[in-house]
Parts: structure tokens; sequence; C-alpha cells
């Protein structure tokens, strides 16, 4: 790990006004905030990160960043709230199981406690040549280096939202929950606060995979907005190697709400499969205001996956991934809803 | 192997004089020193509380918790499997929560209350799941224990110890390579009554 300096702000202010150095993307840039470190210290250890400054956002004393509170325009969640606070949040489990489900079904307890939902949402890929720096071909990691992972072993990666330059999966499990429900961000930056629409913060990998999210240098997460709601007919499907303490494969966050076996609204986000935690607007498009039956879910999910684009080993990708919406649709369908 | 690792046992094998000249601010040696611009360590004089007593310490920044416990403080008893989050050997207590000390910084967890595994015994006695695991034979090289014992430990505290399913599920993050997890299960619900008993 190279030397870097330490920084323990106690408000956002002053951690911003830290952080703001001009730099060509948010990821990239030589001050990182740290929440659990999860991620940071990983890919420090690993020379693919490489702040100089390392700014420790845990101390910042704002309530807000730390609390879970229902508001009128939805559940706030703020951005220091760790993953094991969220996925033990009574009202949180009863009201939106997807946001919960896809939680404890990720990582370990340990990294759990650790890790906040501000850093869980911007986790990066976990492609073996973008982690492994003594691969000169990654254009994530080195822009204009070339893809080892096209012809390489890629069997961990994207088959939807992928281009010719990368092909490096979006890990998380939340944020696929997240973007069904059409959550918002909130985001201070030194000229103050501003939302963003979650389906905006991750780009599309495109010609430029280094620039992975939408915010600029400095800017920092501070809660996610959860609209509408309560959602309880939602839950999310995970599909991975191990029973547990693996990322995904293939899953599924979906929410619906039934007339009957109409469905009245339905909301699609899939993980292990995507670039970017991916919304089904095809398949939504194709299932609402129709009834629910396996051959209609079959057919959207066929539609979902008409663009995949699969390399040498991951054509098991679209196979597992429609299976897997297929099924978290139909049990959220069986699912027992309180009232 | 990082250069982190190499930092660590050139520390190891020369002991503190050189880790006091490295913090005057002499470069480490290495490939990458000569590509880094920044090759100058940054340290920082702390107070770590580890098992009831407070030590001040000189560290560099980039320290984890794992090396400073093991190197610094001669606590040896939490392990370093992977060194990547991924093992749960290196598993301690943060405020009475389970955390992995190998991507933990050392310089952020000054003023908070850590527990090791050699914080567990009182006197002579054993902890409630360190006899649990002894009675059950809950391990056989021995080395995945202490963080298994450290997360267990934290995983009935959290009430995630209900059921066999559960003890499995929420002890995930602790690895053994030897295999020991029926028996490890088995432990855990034995030192579980005694926990709730009191
Ligand atoms: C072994 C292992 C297994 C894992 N398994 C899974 C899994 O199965 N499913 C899953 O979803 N995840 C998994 N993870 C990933 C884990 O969930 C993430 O590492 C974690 O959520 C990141 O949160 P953090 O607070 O530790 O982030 P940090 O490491 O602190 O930060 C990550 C990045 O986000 C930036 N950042 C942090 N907070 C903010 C903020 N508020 N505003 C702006 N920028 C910010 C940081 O500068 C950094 O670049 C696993 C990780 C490990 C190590
Ligand atoms: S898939 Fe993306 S992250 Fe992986 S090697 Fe290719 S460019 Fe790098
Ligand atoms: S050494 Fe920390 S998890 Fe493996
Ligand atoms: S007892 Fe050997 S690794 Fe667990």
């Amino acid at each position: 790990m190279r030397p870097f300096a330490y920084e323990r702000p106690t408000d956002a202010a002053t951690a911003v006004a830290l952080a703001s150095v001009p730099a060509s993307a948010h990821v990239t840039a030589p001050v990182q905030y740290k929440g659990g470190g999860t991620t940071l210290i990983d890919l420090m250890k690993l020379d693919v990160m490489q702040p100089t400054t390392v700014v420790d956002i845990t101390a910042i004393d704002d309530e807000a960043m730390h609390r879970i509170v229902p508001s009128d325009e939805g559940l706030r969640i703020g951005s220091l709230v760790t993953m094991a606070k969220l996925h033990a949040d009574p009202s949180v489990v009863r009201d939106y199981p997807l946001l919960t489900e896809s939680l404890w079904q990720a990582a370990s307890q340990q990294l759990r406690n650790m890790a906040r939902l501000g850093g869980n949402v911007l986790q990066r890929t976990r492609c073996l040549y973008f982690r492994d720096t003594s691969y000169d071909q990654c254009n994530k990691r080195v822009p204009g280096s070339g893809c080892a992972a096209l012809d390489g072993s890629n069997r961990g990666h994207a088959v939807l939202g992928t281009s010719d330059q990368c092909i490096a999966l979006y890990p998380g499990d939340w944020a696929p929950a997240l973007v069904a429900l059409d959550a918002r961000v909130e985001v201070l930056g030194r000229t103050g606060k501003r939302l963003i629409a979650f389906a905006d913060l991750h780009r599309l990998p495109g010609t430029t995979p280094h620039i992975e999210t939408s915010l600029s240098p400095g800017e920092l997460i501070t809660a996610f907005i959860v609209p509408g709601g309560p959602r309880r007919r939602s839950l999310y499907r995970k599909i991975r190697d191990r029973e547990s303490y693996a990322f995904a494969n293939a899953s599924a966050a979906v929410a619906i709400e039934l007339d009957g076996r109409t469905l009245r609204d339905v909301r699609i986000g899939l993980g292990g499969v995507a670039t970017i935690p991916w919304r089904a607007h095809r398949a939504e498009g194709m299932l609402r205001g129709q009834e629910l039956t396996e051959a209609n879910a079959r057919a959207a999910a066929e539609a979902e996956f008409g663009d995949a684009r699969t390399r040498e080993h991951n054509g098991y990708k679209v196979v597992l991934g429609k299976a897997t919406m297929v099924r978290a649709l139909l049990d959220a369908q069986a699912m027992e809803v309180p009232r | 192997m990082n250069e982190c690792a190499v930092d660590r046992r050139t520390v190891i094998a020369t002991g503190a004089v050189l880790a006091a000249s490295l913090s005057l601010g002499s470069a480490p040696a290495g490939a990458r020193a000569s590509m880094d611009t920044r090759t100058t360590p940054l340290t920082r004089d702390i107070t770590l509380s580890v098992n009831g007593t407070d030590h001040a310490i000189r560290v560099d920044t980039r320290m984890t918790l794992l090396d400073a416990l093991r190197d610094k403080l001669g606590l040896t008893g939490s392990k370093k499997g992977c060194d990547q989050g991924q093992c749960g050997a290196c598993t301690i207590h943060v405020e009475g929560e389970r955390h992995l000390a190998c991507l933990t910084l050392t310089v952020a967890v000054e003023g908070l209350h850590i527990t090791t595994v050699e914080g567990l015994a009182e006197g002579e006695s054993l902890h409630p799941m360190q006899q649990a695991f002894i009675d059950h034979d809950a391990f056989q090289c021995g080395y995945c224990t202490s963080g298994q014992i450290m997360s267990a430990i934290a995983c009935v505290r959290e009430g995630h110890a209900g059921s066999d399913e559960d003890i499995r599920e929420y002890m995930s993050g602790n690895l053994c390579r030897c295999a020991a997890y029926p028996n490890i299960v088995a432990a855990v619900n034995q030192a579980k009554n005694e926990m709730e008993r009191g």
C-alpha cells in the first residue's frame, strides 16, 4: 500500500472541502472517502486504488446520515447506516423486504457491520483482471490498455450493458433493489445539495469504463430516498456458487402489486448479470396490466435478455438470469403479505 | 504479494529500529518505490484500547489493525488468513461488534474498544464459547479458531444463533479449511445456552 494522509472530519462540509480536488473521475480522485473501507482498503492493498488522502467519513456527526426515517418523500436512509443496521430494522424488514433480503444475503456479518450503504452502492467490480495489477490490459484500471477479460476468464462477467471496452459485472446486491424502487440519491457537493435518480448514478461502460458514476470528484452521498411504499409484496432472489457468502451469479429484486392475478404494478431490478444495477424496463412494460402467469413471466424474461451478449464462459448467465427473474416474480405472487 | 505485506515482514525481521527509522521519513525499499512519487510513510501517535488496556503506539497510517495487534502489541491470537476480507480468521470485536481486523485501519479505531481472543478468558476460566469449542472438538489445525470464536460470540449476542440454519448462515464469513463446520455449529449451540443463562 502507498503512504496516505488520514483525515477524520466531524462534519460533512469539511469532508467535502477536503475531497473536492481536481480529478478526471470520482473513483480515481486522489482524495477518497472511507466508510467501512471494505472496498477501499482492499483495493489500496492491491494497489488498484492509490489515494494520497483518505477521508474517514464515519465520524461525521450529522444525525441524518446515520438514521433511517420515514418522511413525506418516502423512506430516507442515511448513507452512513451500516448494511447490518438496515437489515435488522423491523419496520424495513416488514415494509420493504427486498431492501433487507438483498442485504443479509450479501457478504458476511463482519463485513455488513463495517460497510456503510454509501460505500456499498459504490463497490467496485470483482473482475480479476481489474483487481490484479500484474495484468497490463484493463481499460477500467488503465484507460486505453485493452480488456483482458474479453478473451480471458469471463465466467463472472456481464451479459447485459456491456461494451467492446469492458464487460465487468456490477457485483452488488442492494443496488438492484434501489433501482427497481426508483430511489433517489442525495448528494452534497461544494455548491450544495442535489438529488439524482439512482438509475443515473452508475454509468454504462461504453468507451469510458474508468468513469463509473455520475458523481463529480468530492461529491458525498448523504442519503438514499425510496419513494412510495410500503412494498410488502417484494423480495430478493440470489443464485450463487455456494449457499452463503458469495457474489450473485444472477439475482432479481422484485416489487409487485396485484389485483387478483393482474399486475397493477411491477418493478424488477437485476443483479449478477449486468455492468450496472439493471432495471428490467422491457420486461416490466410487457407485464404491467397483464396476468402474472409463468408463461407471461417467461416471455418477459426472454425479451429482457434479448440483447444479451455472451463471451466464452458466461453464456449460462442468460439462462440463469431469466430463470431467476421468473422465480422471483412467481415467489412474490405466492407471498403471504401482512396487512 | 502486495507492498504492505513486504513492509510488514521487513518490520518483523528487523524490529522496531527500522520501524522507527521508517517513521522518520526514509523511503521503504522495494521495486515500486521508484514508481511512486509518495514514498514517505505518514505516522500518527495514537492510543489503542485493547482488552481493557490502553496502549500508546505510533503507527503508519497504512497499518491495519490486524498488523498492529500482532506486530505492535504481540497479540498473535488473531490470524491472517487471506488479508482481503474473505476468510474471517482476523475477526475481532470493535465496540462489541464483529469486524475484520485485516480491512480496518488502526488509525480509524482510536478511542474505540477492541476485544481480541486474548481478552475472553477471566483468569483461568475460559469463556463458555472457548470451552464449547474444546468440548465439541470444533477445530482441527486451529488456524481459523480464534476468528470462529470471536464471530460465534457476536453471533449469539446478535440473536442470530436461533437455529442450526441461522448459525450456518450467520457464521458463513468464517471459513474453515479443515471443515470442522458441524462441530462448530454444535459448539455454538452449547455456548448459546450457557451465555443466555448468564
Ligand atoms: C469478501 C467480500 C465479499 C463480499 N460479498 C458481497 C456480496 O455478496 N454482495 C455485495 O453486495 N457486496 C459484497 N461485498 C462488497 C461489500 O458489500 C462492499 O465492500 C461494501 O458494501 C462497501 O462499503 P464500505 O462502507 O466498506 O465502502 P468503502 O470501501 O469505505 O468505500 C467504497 C468506495 O466508495 C466511496 N464512498 C464511500 N462512501 C461514500 C459516500 N458516502 N459518498 C461518496 N463516496 C463514498 C469511497 O471513496 C470508495 O471509493 C463483499 C466484500 C468483500 C470484501
Ligand atoms: S472487463 Fe473491464 S474491468 Fe475487467 S479487464 Fe476488461 S476493462 Fe478491466
Ligand atoms: S485475514 Fe481478514 S478476512 Fe482473512
Ligand atoms: S480448524 Fe483448520 S481451518 Fe478451521
